[in-house]
Protein backbone atom coordinates (compact mmCIF):
# COMPACT_ATOMS: atom_id res chain seq x y z
CA UNK A 1 0.00 0.00 0.00
CA UNK A 2 1.20 3.79 -0.72
CA UNK A 3 1.83 5.56 1.80
CA UNK A 4 -0.93 8.20 1.34
CA UNK A 5 -3.01 5.26 1.70
CA UNK A 6 -1.82 4.42 4.77
CA UNK A 7 -1.87 7.74 6.15
CA UNK A 8 -5.77 8.33 4.85
CA UNK A 9 -6.01 5.02 6.89
CA UNK A 10 -4.76 6.31 9.92
CA UNK A 11 -6.93 9.33 9.38
CA UNK A 12 -9.76 7.25 9.31
CA UNK A 13 -8.81 5.82 12.75
CA UNK A 14 -8.21 8.29 14.58
CA UNK A 15 -10.31 11.41 12.84
CA UNK A 16 -9.50 14.02 15.62
CA UNK A 17 -5.82 13.11 15.73
CA UNK A 18 -4.68 14.30 12.33
CA UNK A 19 -3.87 17.80 11.66
CA UNK A 20 -2.77 17.44 7.97
CA UNK A 21 -0.86 15.00 5.44
CA UNK A 22 1.71 16.64 3.19
CA UNK A 23 2.70 14.55 0.44
CA UNK A 24 6.05 16.25 -1.19
CA UNK A 25 8.61 14.07 -3.87
CA UNK A 26 7.26 11.08 -2.72
CA UNK A 27 7.60 11.68 0.70
CA UNK A 28 4.08 11.47 3.11
CA UNK A 29 4.28 13.66 6.09
CA UNK A 30 1.69 13.18 8.44
CA UNK A 31 1.24 16.09 11.18
CA UNK A 32 -0.49 14.54 14.75
CA UNK A 33 -1.77 15.54 17.82
CA UNK A 34 0.50 14.05 20.36
CA UNK A 35 -2.75 11.65 21.83
CA UNK A 36 -3.03 8.90 21.27
CA UNK A 37 0.68 8.93 19.69
CA UNK A 38 1.07 5.30 21.35
CA UNK A 39 -1.71 3.82 20.03
CA UNK A 40 -1.26 5.56 16.25
CA UNK A 41 2.25 4.24 15.93
CA UNK A 42 0.33 0.78 17.76
CA UNK A 43 -1.79 0.63 14.95
CA UNK A 44 0.75 1.34 11.44
CA UNK A 45 2.98 -1.20 13.44
CA UNK A 46 0.65 -3.89 13.39
CA UNK A 47 -2.10 -3.13 10.80
CA UNK A 48 0.42 -1.74 8.38
CA UNK A 49 3.21 -3.39 8.88
CA UNK A 50 5.69 -0.45 10.07
CA UNK A 51 7.86 -2.74 11.51
CA UNK A 52 11.22 -0.35 12.06
CA UNK A 53 11.43 2.66 13.64
CA UNK A 54 13.79 4.40 11.42
CA UNK A 55 14.25 7.58 13.00
CA UNK A 56 12.85 9.31 15.70
CA UNK A 57 14.09 13.03 16.73
CA UNK A 58 13.18 16.72 18.01
CA UNK A 59 12.10 19.78 16.11
CA UNK A 60 12.34 23.69 17.58
CA UNK A 61 10.47 25.83 15.23
CA UNK A 62 11.21 28.78 17.32
CA UNK A 63 12.36 31.46 14.51
CA UNK A 64 9.97 29.55 11.58
CA UNK A 65 7.59 31.72 10.28
CA UNK A 66 5.45 29.61 8.04
CA UNK A 67 3.99 26.20 8.64
CA UNK A 68 3.86 24.78 11.97
CA UNK A 69 1.75 24.75 14.90
CA UNK A 70 3.53 24.18 18.01
CA UNK A 71 6.91 25.28 19.29
CA UNK A 72 7.95 21.78 19.36
CA UNK A 73 7.70 18.67 17.28
CA UNK A 74 8.75 15.09 17.68
CA UNK A 75 9.16 13.29 14.39
CA UNK A 76 8.73 9.40 13.60
CA UNK A 77 10.20 8.08 10.91
CA UNK A 78 8.23 4.61 10.07
CA UNK A 79 9.22 2.12 7.92
CA UNK A 80 8.09 -1.04 6.59
CA UNK A 81 10.79 -3.74 5.74
CA UNK A 82 8.54 -6.40 3.56
CA UNK A 83 6.52 -3.09 1.78
CA UNK A 84 9.23 -0.95 1.50
CA UNK A 85 6.84 2.37 2.20
CA UNK A 86 8.20 5.30 4.48
CA UNK A 87 5.93 7.30 6.38
CA UNK A 88 6.53 10.07 8.51
CA UNK A 89 5.06 11.35 11.77
CA UNK A 90 5.20 14.90 13.42
CA UNK A 91 3.85 14.83 16.61
CA UNK A 92 3.30 18.72 18.25
CA UNK A 93 4.62 19.35 21.42
CA UNK A 94 3.49 22.69 23.11
CA UNK A 95 6.12 24.89 24.54
CA UNK A 96 4.21 24.97 28.04
CA UNK A 97 4.03 21.39 28.33
CA UNK A 98 6.53 19.64 26.29
CA UNK A 99 5.54 16.33 27.21
CA UNK A 100 4.37 13.11 25.16
CA UNK A 101 3.97 9.39 25.98
CA UNK A 102 7.08 7.02 25.17
CA UNK A 103 7.16 4.65 22.51
CA UNK A 104 9.53 2.34 24.14
CA UNK A 105 6.29 -0.43 24.69
CA UNK A 106 6.54 -0.58 21.20
CA UNK A 107 10.70 -0.47 20.14
CA UNK A 108 13.08 -0.88 22.87
CA UNK A 109 15.37 0.85 21.13
CA UNK A 110 13.42 4.12 21.21
CA UNK A 111 14.69 4.02 24.66
CA UNK A 112 18.19 6.04 23.39
CA UNK A 113 16.51 8.28 20.76
CA UNK A 114 13.84 9.43 23.31
CA UNK A 115 16.29 10.17 25.65
CA UNK A 116 18.84 12.14 22.89
CA UNK A 117 15.57 14.15 22.32
CA UNK A 118 14.92 14.96 25.91
CA UNK A 119 18.63 16.17 26.58
CA UNK A 120 18.79 18.04 23.15
CA UNK A 121 15.26 19.54 23.58
CA UNK A 122 13.82 19.01 26.66
CA UNK A 123 10.70 16.89 25.79
CA UNK A 124 9.87 14.94 28.67
CA UNK A 125 8.81 11.64 27.35
CA UNK A 126 5.89 10.24 29.73
CA UNK A 127 6.56 6.25 30.98
CA UNK A 128 9.87 6.24 29.75
CA UNK A 129 11.81 3.42 31.73
CA UNK A 130 15.20 5.61 32.47
CA UNK A 131 14.86 9.22 31.15
CA UNK A 132 18.02 10.54 31.96
CA UNK A 133 20.59 12.69 29.77
CA UNK A 134 22.57 10.85 27.40
CA UNK A 135 25.40 13.28 25.48
CA UNK A 136 25.77 15.70 27.94
CA UNK A 137 26.84 15.31 31.75
CA UNK A 138 24.20 14.32 34.05
CA UNK A 139 24.39 17.64 35.71
CA UNK A 140 24.17 19.90 32.74
CA UNK A 141 22.19 22.83 32.55
CA UNK A 142 19.53 23.34 29.78
CA UNK A 143 18.80 21.83 26.24
CA UNK A 144 21.35 22.63 24.14
CA UNK A 145 19.41 22.18 20.83
CA UNK A 146 16.94 24.38 21.25
CA UNK A 147 17.07 27.45 19.60
CA UNK A 148 17.43 30.06 22.32
CA UNK A 149 20.51 28.33 23.83
CA UNK A 150 23.08 30.28 22.94
CA UNK A 151 26.22 28.52 20.48
CA UNK A 152 28.62 28.83 23.65
CA UNK A 153 26.33 28.11 26.17
CA UNK A 154 24.61 30.41 29.02
CA UNK A 155 27.27 29.40 31.32
CA UNK A 156 29.94 27.36 32.07
CA UNK A 157 29.84 23.49 33.07
CA UNK A 158 30.20 23.05 36.69
CA UNK A 159 32.42 20.08 36.28
CA UNK A 160 34.97 21.63 33.76
CA UNK A 161 35.22 24.98 36.86
CA UNK A 162 35.69 21.77 39.32
CA UNK A 163 38.36 20.71 36.83
CA UNK A 164 40.03 23.34 36.13
CA UNK A 165 40.82 24.25 39.96
CA UNK A 166 42.01 20.57 40.22
CA UNK A 167 44.39 21.52 37.81
CA UNK A 168 45.28 24.74 39.27
CA UNK A 169 45.98 22.73 42.63
CA UNK A 170 48.22 19.67 40.81
CA UNK A 171 49.96 22.32 39.34
CA UNK A 172 53.01 22.44 42.46
CA UNK A 173 53.57 19.12 42.16
CA UNK A 174 54.85 19.30 38.98
CA UNK A 175 58.42 18.29 38.22
CA UNK B 1 97.44 1.97 34.66
CA UNK B 2 97.87 4.02 31.78
CA UNK B 3 97.29 8.03 32.29
CA UNK B 4 93.72 7.75 31.81
CA UNK B 5 92.70 11.29 31.65
CA UNK B 6 94.94 12.27 29.31
CA UNK B 7 93.40 9.52 26.93
CA UNK B 8 90.01 11.28 27.35
CA UNK B 9 87.95 11.26 23.93
CA UNK B 10 85.52 13.57 23.23
CA UNK B 11 83.08 12.18 20.98
CA UNK B 12 80.09 14.93 21.60
CA UNK B 13 80.59 18.48 23.18
CA UNK B 14 80.63 17.50 27.18
CA UNK B 15 80.98 13.64 26.97
CA UNK B 16 84.44 11.95 26.84
CA UNK B 17 85.12 8.18 26.20
CA UNK B 18 87.39 6.36 28.22
CA UNK B 19 88.88 3.88 26.16
CA UNK B 20 90.61 1.30 28.01
CA UNK B 21 87.61 1.17 30.49
CA UNK B 22 84.53 1.23 27.88
CA UNK B 23 83.16 4.48 29.68
CA UNK B 24 81.48 7.23 29.50
CA UNK B 25 82.31 10.77 31.13
CA UNK B 26 79.59 13.10 30.88
CA UNK B 27 77.79 15.39 32.67
CA UNK B 28 74.49 13.60 34.37
CA UNK B 29 72.07 16.09 32.68
CA UNK B 30 73.12 14.97 29.42
CA UNK B 31 73.07 11.39 29.86
CA UNK B 32 69.14 11.43 31.13
CA UNK B 33 67.64 14.09 28.70
CA UNK B 34 69.83 11.65 25.64
CA UNK B 35 67.33 8.69 27.60
CA UNK B 36 64.66 10.39 27.86
CA UNK B 37 64.35 11.93 24.26
CA UNK B 38 65.34 8.65 22.81
CA UNK B 39 62.70 6.57 24.78
CA UNK B 40 59.58 8.80 24.02
CA UNK B 41 56.91 6.42 25.23
CA UNK B 42 53.25 7.86 24.24
CA UNK B 43 49.89 6.32 25.86
CA UNK B 44 47.66 4.94 23.22
CA UNK B 45 44.80 7.30 23.79
CA UNK B 46 42.90 8.57 20.42
CA UNK B 47 40.02 11.37 20.96
CA UNK B 48 38.84 12.46 17.74
CA UNK B 49 40.05 12.16 13.62
CA UNK B 50 43.70 13.30 14.80
CA UNK B 51 43.97 9.70 15.82
CA UNK B 52 43.79 8.29 12.93
CA UNK B 53 46.97 10.60 11.77
CA UNK B 54 48.33 9.24 15.11
CA UNK B 55 48.02 5.67 14.04
CA UNK B 56 49.48 6.57 10.27
CA UNK B 57 52.46 7.85 11.87
CA UNK B 58 52.49 4.90 13.65
CA UNK B 59 52.64 2.38 11.24
CA UNK B 60 55.56 1.35 8.68
CA UNK B 61 55.52 4.29 5.89
CA UNK B 62 56.61 6.86 8.98
CA UNK B 63 57.86 4.22 11.37
CA UNK B 64 57.47 6.49 14.82
CA UNK B 65 59.69 3.61 16.43
CA UNK B 66 62.90 4.59 15.05
CA UNK B 67 62.76 7.11 17.05
CA UNK B 68 62.40 4.91 20.27
CA UNK B 69 58.87 5.84 20.26
CA UNK B 70 56.61 2.92 21.67
CA UNK B 71 53.02 3.13 22.33
CA UNK B 72 51.70 2.06 25.58
CA UNK B 73 48.34 0.85 26.07
CA UNK B 74 48.97 2.06 29.94
CA UNK B 75 49.02 5.59 31.18
CA UNK B 76 51.22 4.11 33.75
CA UNK B 77 53.89 2.97 31.46
CA UNK B 78 54.18 5.90 29.50
CA UNK B 79 55.81 9.47 29.78
CA UNK B 80 53.99 11.57 26.93
CA UNK B 81 50.21 12.11 26.28
CA UNK B 82 49.44 13.11 22.40
CA UNK B 83 45.90 14.75 22.90
CA UNK B 84 45.10 13.45 19.28
CA UNK B 85 41.64 15.45 18.17
CA UNK B 86 38.45 17.14 19.70
CA UNK B 87 38.55 17.63 24.01
CA UNK B 88 34.92 17.50 24.71
CA UNK B 89 34.14 19.04 28.23
CA UNK B 90 32.96 15.81 29.11
CA UNK B 91 35.97 14.12 28.18
CA UNK B 92 38.22 16.77 29.80
CA UNK B 93 37.79 15.09 33.52
CA UNK B 94 39.19 11.41 31.66
CA UNK B 95 41.64 13.04 29.87
CA UNK B 96 43.15 15.15 32.64
CA UNK B 97 43.19 11.74 34.34
CA UNK B 98 44.91 9.78 32.34
CA UNK B 99 47.24 12.66 32.54
CA UNK B 100 47.38 12.33 36.46
CA UNK B 101 48.31 8.77 36.23
CA UNK B 102 51.19 9.11 34.54
CA UNK B 103 54.93 9.16 35.97
CA UNK B 104 56.97 11.63 35.94
CA UNK B 105 58.82 12.99 33.81
CA UNK B 106 55.36 13.64 31.56
CA UNK B 107 55.12 15.76 28.37
CA UNK B 108 51.86 16.87 26.89
CA UNK B 109 51.47 17.16 22.95
CA UNK B 110 48.90 18.79 21.73
CA UNK B 111 47.96 17.46 18.31
CA UNK B 112 45.53 19.29 15.54
CA UNK B 113 43.69 22.45 15.95
CA UNK B 114 41.13 21.31 17.87
CA UNK B 115 43.19 19.89 20.99
CA UNK B 116 45.48 23.54 20.19
CA UNK B 117 42.67 26.26 20.86
CA UNK B 118 39.32 24.21 20.25
CA UNK B 119 39.62 24.49 16.34
CA UNK B 120 36.66 25.44 14.55
CA UNK B 121 34.41 23.62 17.49
CA UNK B 122 34.01 27.23 19.09
CA UNK B 123 31.01 25.81 21.16
CA UNK B 124 29.33 25.12 24.62
CA UNK B 125 30.67 21.35 24.43
CA UNK B 126 34.31 21.69 23.41
CA UNK B 127 37.36 22.99 25.52
CA UNK B 128 39.10 25.50 23.94
CA UNK B 129 42.40 24.55 23.91
CA UNK B 130 44.19 22.02 26.13
CA UNK B 131 46.20 24.00 27.72
CA UNK B 132 42.83 25.30 29.71
CA UNK B 133 43.84 22.62 32.56
CA UNK B 134 46.72 20.57 30.91
CA UNK B 135 50.62 21.62 30.81
CA UNK B 136 51.36 21.17 27.20
CA UNK B 137 54.93 21.20 25.69
CA UNK B 138 53.98 21.47 21.78
CA UNK B 139 51.24 22.59 19.94
CA UNK B 140 51.07 20.99 16.53
CA UNK B 141 48.32 22.98 14.08
CA UNK B 142 46.85 21.45 11.46
CA UNK B 143 42.91 20.04 10.46
CA UNK B 144 44.29 16.93 10.96
CA UNK B 145 48.03 17.59 10.85
CA UNK B 146 49.88 14.81 8.51
CA UNK B 147 52.22 12.63 9.78
CA UNK B 148 54.92 14.41 8.96
CA UNK B 149 53.96 16.99 11.21
CA UNK B 150 53.38 15.18 14.11
CA UNK B 151 57.12 13.40 13.70
CA UNK B 152 58.22 17.12 13.41
CA UNK B 153 56.52 18.12 16.80
CA UNK B 154 58.14 14.66 18.39
CA UNK B 155 61.48 15.99 17.15
CA UNK B 156 60.75 19.39 18.61
CA UNK B 157 59.42 17.69 21.82
CA UNK B 158 63.27 15.90 21.46
CA UNK B 159 64.63 19.33 21.65
CA UNK B 160 62.91 20.58 24.48
CA UNK B 161 63.97 17.13 26.37
CA UNK B 162 67.58 18.10 25.77
CA UNK B 163 67.66 21.06 27.09
CA UNK B 164 66.28 20.14 30.35
CA UNK B 165 68.65 20.88 33.41
CA UNK B 166 68.22 19.04 36.72
CA UNK B 167 64.62 17.19 35.83
CA UNK B 168 64.84 14.20 37.82
CA UNK B 169 63.71 14.99 41.44
CA UNK B 170 61.05 17.39 42.08
CA UNK B 171 63.57 18.47 44.94
CA UNK B 172 66.78 18.94 42.60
Amino acid sequence: MEPIRIAARLQEKFPDSILGIIEHRGQVTTSVARTPIVEMIQFLKTEHQMNHLNCLCGVDNLHRTAHFVERFEVIYQLYSVEKRTLLRLKAQVPETDPTIDSICGLWTGANWLERETYDLFGIVFNNHPNLKRILTPDDWQGHPLRKDYALKGDQEWSGFEQLKEKAAQLKQFEF
Amino acid sequence: MGKITNNLVQIEEGIKFIPGASALVAPLNKLINWGRAGSIWPATFGLACCAIEMMVAGASTNDLDRFGIIFRASPRQADCLILAGTITKKMAPIVRRVYDQMPEPRYVIAMGSCACTGGLFDTYAVVQGADEFLPVDVYIPGCPPRPEALLEGIMKLQEKIMQEQGRWSQFA
